[in-house]
């Protein structure tokens, strides 16, 4: 048969018939989600500053803390769920970014310590650290010669 | 004898004698539960990774078939199966070490379609007298190896489909009772240049009407002669847009068509989104669902289509589009 449809006018086609996300709504969930995860940071901050921990300790311990949070939620099998009810709003934080470590991890375990677990952990991570280090390299040469 | 430059027809027309179709917790809780042979407890099905789990789940299907349909290994002389992991591996494991011929094939969610058209022509050609057809797929074997870890915490477009954990198969035998196998049009592969691996349906669409009109057009059959025009998984999107492709085709299935992709969940209670899709998705619904209606007598004539994409996710990485096919296999009550 005869194709119907140039694939720049069936693309036109398909994407008036496919349903968008709802992006109001999901914006609004990602902002709830996004922000409890935060406030819960700022609420560990404010008590390990009021243990008087000097600034360096408390932000590492804060960080720490939701990591952990995410990796014990991630490995009962809660946190997909945040996502899929906050979006970006559960992936951005670092809580996210946790669980972007920890579940290839938990998946890979089936193909050994170290071609699975070992080689697999950062297959979706890998890129953020590959050019979130590689970024913040040139930015601080850049830093070091406009100073 | 052939009827068309895709189209053969069966002189001695092999007769489905029976099926089985195993599938996972998240299919039994939909609306063909009580169609299922058996629904498996947990997604691990008892083993230590997903690939053995759905290794196990196609033999278990297979040994049910045999049960079902009154036969044994021994009079079995090929098994045609497939499946989506790499290497068609599930189908390949499922039957190590077994006695009986065994020919793996690839189509993607369309190998049942494939599997059925194969070893008709095989059976007609008066080469083989029982043949089994079994594919299988597993939510989670999928996962890993087309999308992410299942921990994974992401959204998916509502485009998207679900694959099934399910094995489906049936048994193909030269004598006997039962629906039987009288017209198969072989798909060609189609591409639209739809790149969205979110939205297979609408990069189905395309194949699946494609190959229902060329049936048509070389049968000279029309629509009315079918109860039903079942297509494999286009979900939502696909569905919706396949009649609309096939109206401009000028075959109108408005009236008559089902997909099997819309019938495995309850879409309003599921968190399927478009649909279900995968090798298992078409076979299961067709051994609890639709063969069963042949054999009673409530449908008389159905055209099944199952529809694949032929995609993987390096091709996809790599900047390509989804390359389509859907195969027509014509079952009469």
């Amino acid at each position: 048969m005869q194709k119907l449809y140039s694939a720049k006018d069936y693309q036109k086609y398909v994407d008036k018939k496919s349903p968008n996300s709802k992006l109001g709504l999901n914006m609004l969930k990602a902002f709830l989600t996004g922000g409890l995860i935060c406030m819960l940071g700022q609420l560990l901050m404010n008590y390990f500053q009021s243990r008087n921990l000097d600034q360096m300790d408390y932000a590492t311990l804060t960080a720490m803390c939701l990591i952990l949070l995410s990796v014990i939620l991630t490995a009962l099998d809660i946190y997909i769920y945040i996502g899929k009810f906050g979006g970006a709003g559960a992936s951005i934080p670092i809580t996210g970014f946790a669980n972007a470590i920890v579940s290839p991890a938990m998946e890979f375990k089936t193909e050994g310590y170290v071609l699975g677990v070992g080689a697999k952990m950062f297959l979706i991570a890998g890129p953020v650290l590959v050019y979130g280090i590689s970024s913040s390299v040139i930015l601080g040469i850049l830093y070091y010669i406009l100073k | 004898m052939r009827l068309g430059k895709q189209t053969v027809t069966f002189e001695k027309m092999p007769y489905i004698t029976a099926t089985a179709a195993i599938v996972g917790p998240y299919e039994g809780e939909g609306p063909l539960k009580d169609g299922f042979d058996r629904i498996i407890e947990n997604d691990d099905n008892g083993e230590k990774s997903w690939e053995k789990a759905e290794t196990k789940l196609m033999q278990d299907t297979y040994h049910l078939l045999l049960q079902k349909g009154n036969t044994t290994e021994k009079n079995i002389h090929y098994v045609l199966a497939g499946d989506l992991l790499n290497q068609n591996i599930a189908s390949s494991y499922a039957f190590r070490d077994r006695e009986c011929s065994y020919l793996g094939i690839y189509g993607a969610c369309s190998t049942f379609g494939e599997a059925v058209g194969i070893a008709s022509m095989i059976m007609a050609g008066g080469f083989a007298e029982q043949i089994i057809c079994i594919t299988s797929s597993h939510y989670c074997s999928a996962e890993r190896q087309y999308r992410y870890p299942l921990e994974f915490a992401t959204q998916r477009p509502p485009t998207s489909q679900w694959t099934v954990t399910g094995s489906g198969g049936l048994l193909l035998q030269k004598d006997g009772t039962g629906p039987m196998v009288e017209m198969f049009t072989a798909g060609k592969i189609v591409d639209q240049g739809i790149k969205d691996a979110n939205n297979m349906g609408a990069a189905m669409a395309p194949a699946a009407a494609d190959t229902i009109a060329t049936h048509f057009v070389e049968t000279g059959r029309k629509p009315e002669d079918y109860d039903l025009i079942v297509t494999g998984d286009l979900g939502a999107v696909g569905t919706d847009i396949c009649r609309e492709l096939l109206k401009q085709y000028g075959v109108d299935v408005f009236e008559r068509h089902e997909d099997c992709g819309l019938l495995m969940y309850d879409r309003s209670k599921q968190d399927a989104h478009s649909g279900a899709s995968g090798c298992g998705c078409c076979a299961t619904v067709f051994s609890a669902y639709f063969y069963p209606k042949l054999r009673n007598g409530e449908l008389t004539r159905i055209l099944f289509v199952p529809t694949g994409a032929l995609l993987s996710p390096t091709i996809v990485q790599q900047g390509e589009s989804i390359a389509c096919i859907a195969h027509a296999v014509a079952i009469a009550g």
